[in-house]
């Protein structure tokens, strides 16, 4: 054999020596874990045995679970009812708000047919305010605002709109729907939606001072997408009823005084020439 | 939180003084009233406007006019309208989203729609 054979040989052979100490040191240390875990698992083994020997023990442990568990539970079905109040207490307040903030739309469109009605004591400016009002925040297409003609007892178009004022027939306090309604000094709803009859109203709201009525307001026809009156409207209506006519009242008054102050003025201009 | 403006065009003074309690609600908005189509038109013409609400019919020059004419403008065609009027039919309501409306509203109006139409378009919380 030659020596560089007889080397290699050796090289090899440490190399195979290298290798199964390394093997042998990897199976001590297998053969070590598993006694550990055996001796683990033969402690575990006791501890069981022991337990299961002394039922005393379970049994409190079981009872104090049992306990906790009971008053967990309690608890929870406290908190799901107190959850459950507190849900019932925000519904009540939402509506509450929805119902205040109705309340006050509702306020804001008294307040403001108020305003106006009272902002001027020019009468064509009134019925025009009027005739906005029941436009806007009524909602109706065809109506007209009877006045009394002089000291007759005859109600005449003021103010209409949907159809020309000359279209609306004058009728008679006492006389007719109409003139029934007004001579009762209360607002009157029919019940229908439309009325092609001007003799016949869907509504017809007395201006009344007093209890004395001097015109009214009737209605004959809603616009389209106004479906019906609501509480509003006839809050409105009675608005209309004592706050229109104090308007009226006070444009006439205003314009007649304006007249005989003229007048007066003139007569003191020709004395004091 | 920047201040909004809105402007209102209506003929109507009571319609407007509605319009304006309603809106008055909105925080931190100040509220700019126009007569007719006219004076609505210099006025958005003039200033910076986050939002208009307009009536259809009204003296000197219509709602729909005026729409188109602001939606016919490089500067002002980006400013959200409401139509506020007392048409419902449906072609009117379509004739005035085809003129470049956002929001329609019938009268008699609802304080409420209004400030969520309002605040919808202003983005407001």
């Amino acid at each position: 054999m030659s020596d560089e054979r007889r080397h290699n040989l050796f090289a090899r052979g440490e190399e195979f020596l290298t290798l199964f100490r390394r093997g042998a040191e990897f199976t001590k240390d297998l053969l070590r874990e598993n006694e550990r875990l055996r001796h683990e698992l033969v402690q575990r083994e006791q501890e069981q045995q022991a337990a299961a020997r002394n039922p005393e023990d379970w049994s409190k442990l079981r009872m104090e679970l049992k306990q906790r568990l009971r008053t967990l539970e309690e608890e929870c079905a406290s908190y799901r009812e107190r959850l459950l109040q507190v849900e019932e207490e925000n519904r009540q307040f939402v509506e509450r708000y929805l119902e205040i903030e109705e309340e006050n739309n509702n306020l804001a469109n008294l307040y403001v047919a108020s305003y106006q009605l009272h902002s001027t004591l020019d009468l064509d400016e009134v019925l025009k305010i009027i005739i906005e009002i029941v436009i806007n925040l009524i909602g109706a297409e065809i109506f007209a605002v009877y006045l009394f003609d002089g000291n007759s007892q005859d109600l005449a178009v003021a103010a209409a709109e949907g159809l020309p004022p000359s279209a609306f027939p004058k009728c008679s306090l006492g006389a007719g729907p109409l003139g029934k309604a007004v001579a009762s000094t209360e607002t009157t709803c029919w019940d229908t939606a439309r009325s092609d009859d001007l003799r016949q109203p869907i509504v017809c709201i007395p201006l009344a001072i007093q209890k004395r009525p001097i015109g009214a307001i009737a209605i004959y026809s809603l616009l389209q997408q106004k479906n019906g009156f609501t509480a509003l409207d006839h809050e409105l209506f009675t608005l209309l009823g004592g706050h229109a006519a104090t308007s009226i009242f006070a444009a006439r008054l205003y314009s007649q005084s304006e007249r005989k102050l003229n007048t007066i003025q003139g007569f003191i201009d020709l004395l004091t020439k | 939180m920047e201040q909004k403006r809105i402007l209102i065009v209506e003929d109507s003074p009571t319609m407007r003084q509605l319009l304006v309690f309603a809106l008055r609600r909105l925080k931190n908005v100040e509220i700019v009233e126009a007569q007719d189509g006219m004076d609505g038109l210099r006025k958005v013409s003039s200033d910076h406007f986050d939002l208009a609400l307009i009536d259809i019919n009204m003296p000197v020059m219509d709602g729909l006019k005026l729409i188109s004419l602001i939606r016919g403008e490089e500067s002002l065609k980006e400013i959200p309208i409401v139509v506020i009027t007392t048409e419902g039919a449906k072609e009117d309501r379509d004739r005035a989203l085809v003129l470049g409306a956002n929001e329609y509203l019938t009268k008699p109006i609802q304080a409420n729609r209004v400030l969520a139409v309002a605040r919808g378009l202003l983005e407001l919380e």
